[in-house]
């Protein structure tokens, strides 16, 4: 794509994500300006008008997200970007978009918390709030990269997955990833996913219906405003053919199991990890995000140590790779997750191993491998 | 040349109050609802303006054009 | 579908029947035609139409209305909102809307109160008024909507009570072919929750109510013109009913067009 100019380039996690999000097919955004976020509006601003794409500066973090959720209606692939503060702010529109099965990618560059906090600081303090932000029964993917190459990649798989579960996919950077410079190279080949659109007679239709077209399928397929299909969306609960049916508790509890099982269903195929000196390790280091650059070097000197230490690293956080983890540690005597907060992503990761030990380091700086190392 | 509805109707009355010619009254037969229903008893006075049909808040009132 | 949930003599259908005739006078494309509401009686008015419709959430359906306009500007995009949904939790979206001028038409039922909780206070609840959560009769001042989105810069601005259909019909119409955010008022009785807490529980009494405080700007206007400043006085005590606002004004998605023929490359 020329707009995104030479093929090996020398740029920030904001401007990969940027990229990433046009090689997808992203052609709408719509955001609020905050630390460490606001170079992805930048970047989308200067970049979408080249492609006769659209940039809308919106008056809050909450109606940047209606704004995407009425875009993406229309059949657009749109994005937004924020950081904590504003990611607190969009949490009832997110619910919005699970119960609606909207397809939209937002980007949470973490910076530290809780509140204002620090504000171009590092952090990785909104693991469990990217699960649990919105209230009621739901299921999130959330993606989290350590690297700018990285940022890229992920973008484009979030607007992927996004389209093929029609779901709200989070992708999470941390500030020290958001606005570090490293070597990027724009691939050539990579895979497009896009919404299945419906096909079937208008009468036919049932907007909200599964496994009639597409046996199996517990994604409805989409049908865009304008097309003539009559679509009804609202985020009350309601039955196929999308009117509310709020007092039928059988309505209700076919919708929210189908869209967790939708999700859920595909965890092992979903999950995203990284393992490196894995086979004999007796200790596992579990880490993601910037944590992991510090976690690598830690382990590779514990073992010159010849301590039998693995290092495991998530790009999946949801659906948590719960499956994946079980086969990985089944042999381990020692589990350790180092993370950026007081203590979020031990607490799944207890249910499959209950002695893992939790090393937590907050105020913006990133671990040191001797904090690592000192508790192998 | 006046239909109205009684499963949707639900008795508000707006087409009594604002019929000019006062073609309506409120008949005595309650329906399943437990409306009673307006009923076109003068239905000769009435011009075909269509003004119920245009206010109904329930689209309950259907109005023919005047022979 | 129908009978809709909307109480015996509740405006709201009757809106929705003005909506409908509109609508038809033009020979919109109800195929290109969707209706985007928040939350709250009037806002269930899609659900009873064959057509496209998305039921948001509380106070942000002109936010999303302006990201499925700026992205499909061949759809007819009609908003309906309550006066909570549109100037309590949703003022900042309806200033916003506004200010960036989109093509939207807001029709904004105004019942001075969220009926569809049960009653209580609204940012339009006149004062002195007693609702749920006002026992003791209200001591906040109202907001006047309209004037509000007059202020504000919107090309078209009306307002009409229920009590006049073809007044309402050739406004909604005027604001759906006016280029541009055009905001229509409707004052609509809510005999359930307000109208039985202030003496107006009869459809005939909040229309008394309507009749002796309103009048019409044209009226206003040869007052102003002609009459003594006691009764010009009386008079602005109350609501105004008309046509307030019809200006001409660059719209949003037609600036942004231009911006795109000034800046889109062709070789991408």
């Amino acid at each position: 794509m020329k707009v995104i100019g030479e093929k090996v380039q020398f740029v920030s996690g904001d401007d990969a994500v940027c990229y990433g999000a046009l090689l997808a097919g992203c052609t709408f955004f719509a955001g609020y300006p905050i630390t460490p976020a606001t170079e992805i509006a930048e970047g989308m601003a200067r970049l979408l008008p080249k492609i006769g794409g659209i940039y809308m500066q919106m008056e809050d973090e909450i109606s940047s997200l209606a704004a995407c959720i009425g875009a993406s209606w229309t059949g657009r692939k749109c994005l937004t970007a924020t950081s904590g503060p504003g990611f607190s702010l969009m949490q009832e529109n997110i619910g919005y978009a699970c119960m609606t099965e909207t397809p939209l990618v937002i980007v949470n560059v973490m910076r530290s918390g809780p509140s204002t906090g620090q504000p171009t600081l590092a952090a990785q303090g909104d693991i469990m709030q990217a699960r649990f932000g919105t209230h009621g029964d739901h299921e999130i993917i959330a993606l989290y990269p350590n690297s700018v190459q990285e940022s890229l990649d992920l973008a484009i798989q979030a607007f992927n997955l996004s389209e093929k579960y029609r779901v709200p996919v989070i992708l999470l950077l941390d500030a020290e990833i958001a606005h570090m410079r490293e070597k990027l190279v724009i691939p050539d080949d990579f895979l497009i996913i896009n919404r299945v659109l419906v096909t079937i007679d208008t009468k036919e239709y049932h907007p909200f219906r599964t496994g009639f077209t597409h046996p199996g399928s517990k994604v409805p397929e989409f049908a865009p405003f304008g097309s003539g299909y009559h679509t009804y969306v609202t985020g009350l609960t309601h039955e196929e053919h999308g009117f509310p049916s709020t007092t039928d508790p059988h309505a209700h509890d076919r919708l929210v199991r189908r869209l967790s099982e939708k999700i859920l269903d595909d965890e092992e195929a979903l999950s995203y990890l990284e393992t490196r000196f894995c086979e004999d390790a007796e200790t596992f280091l579990i880490t993601y995000g910037i944590t992991s650059r510090t976690a690598l070097a830690a382990v590779k000197n514990a073992r010159q140590k010849e301590k039998k230490v693995g290092y495991v690293r998530l790009k999946t956080i949801w659906p948590f790779p719960k499956k994946t983890l079980q086969h990985i540690l089944h042999d381990a005597h020692d589990v350790i997750v180092a993370e950026m907060n007081l203590g979020q992503l031990i607490m799944p990761v207890r249910e499959i191993f209950g002695g893992a030990r939790n090393i937590t380091k907050v105020g913006g700086e990133i671990f040191l491998p001797e904090e690592m190392e000192r508790v192998m | 040349m006046i239909e109205i509805d009684e499963s949707l109707c639900k008795g508000c009355y707006v087409c009594i109050e604002f019929c000019p010619l006062e073609v309506f009254i409120i008949s005595d037969k309650i329906t399943v609802a437990g409306v009673y229903p307006p009923h076109p008893e003068y239905i000769e006075k009435c011009t075909a303006c269509k003004l119920c049909e245009l206010m109904c808040p329930d689209f309950a009132i259907s109005v023919g054009d005047k022979k | 579908m129908l009978p809709t949930i909307f109480c015996a003599g509740c405006g709201v259908g009757s809106i929705m029947n003005y909506v409908l005739r509109a609508i038809e006078r033009l020979s919109l494309n109800i195929n290109k035609t969707i209706f985007v509401s928040g939350i709250g009686c009037s806002s269930r008015i899609p659900g009873y139409i064959h057509a496209d419709g998305l039921h948001t959430t509380h106070g942000r359906a002109i936010a999303f209305a302006t990201g499925i306009k700026i992205c499909n500007p061949e759809l007819n995009v009609i908003v309906f909102t309550g006066d909570g949904d549109c100037v309590g939790i949703g003022g900042n979206h309806f200033i916003h809307g506004i200010r960036r001028n989109i093509d939207i038409t807001v029709i904004a039922v105004n019942n001075f109160t969220y009926g569809m909780t049960g009653g209580q206070l609204a940012p339009t609840t006149p004062r002195g008024s007693y609702t749920t959560t006002t026992p003791y009769g209200n001591i906040e001042h109202a907001f006047d909507m309209a004037h509000l989105a007059k202020v504000a810069g919107a090309p078209y601005v009306a307002r009409w009570s229920v009590l006049d259909p073809h007044q309402s019909i050739k406004s909604i119409g005027e604001g759906i072919r006016k280029h541009g955010f055009a905001f229509i008022e409707m004052l609509s009785p809510c005999p359930t929750a307000f109208g039985r807490r202030n003496e107006l529980k009869m459809v005939r009494d909040q229309w008394e109510w309507y009749k002796n405080n309103t009048i019409h700007i044209k009226k206003l206007e040869v007052l102003r013109a002609t009459s003594e400043e006691v009764e010009i006085k009386e008079a602005e005590k109350k609501i105004i009913v008309g046509v307030l606002q019809d200006i001409e004004k660059p719209e949003y998605v037609s600036e942004w067009n231009k911006l795109l023929e000034r800046v889109a490359c062709t070789d991408r």
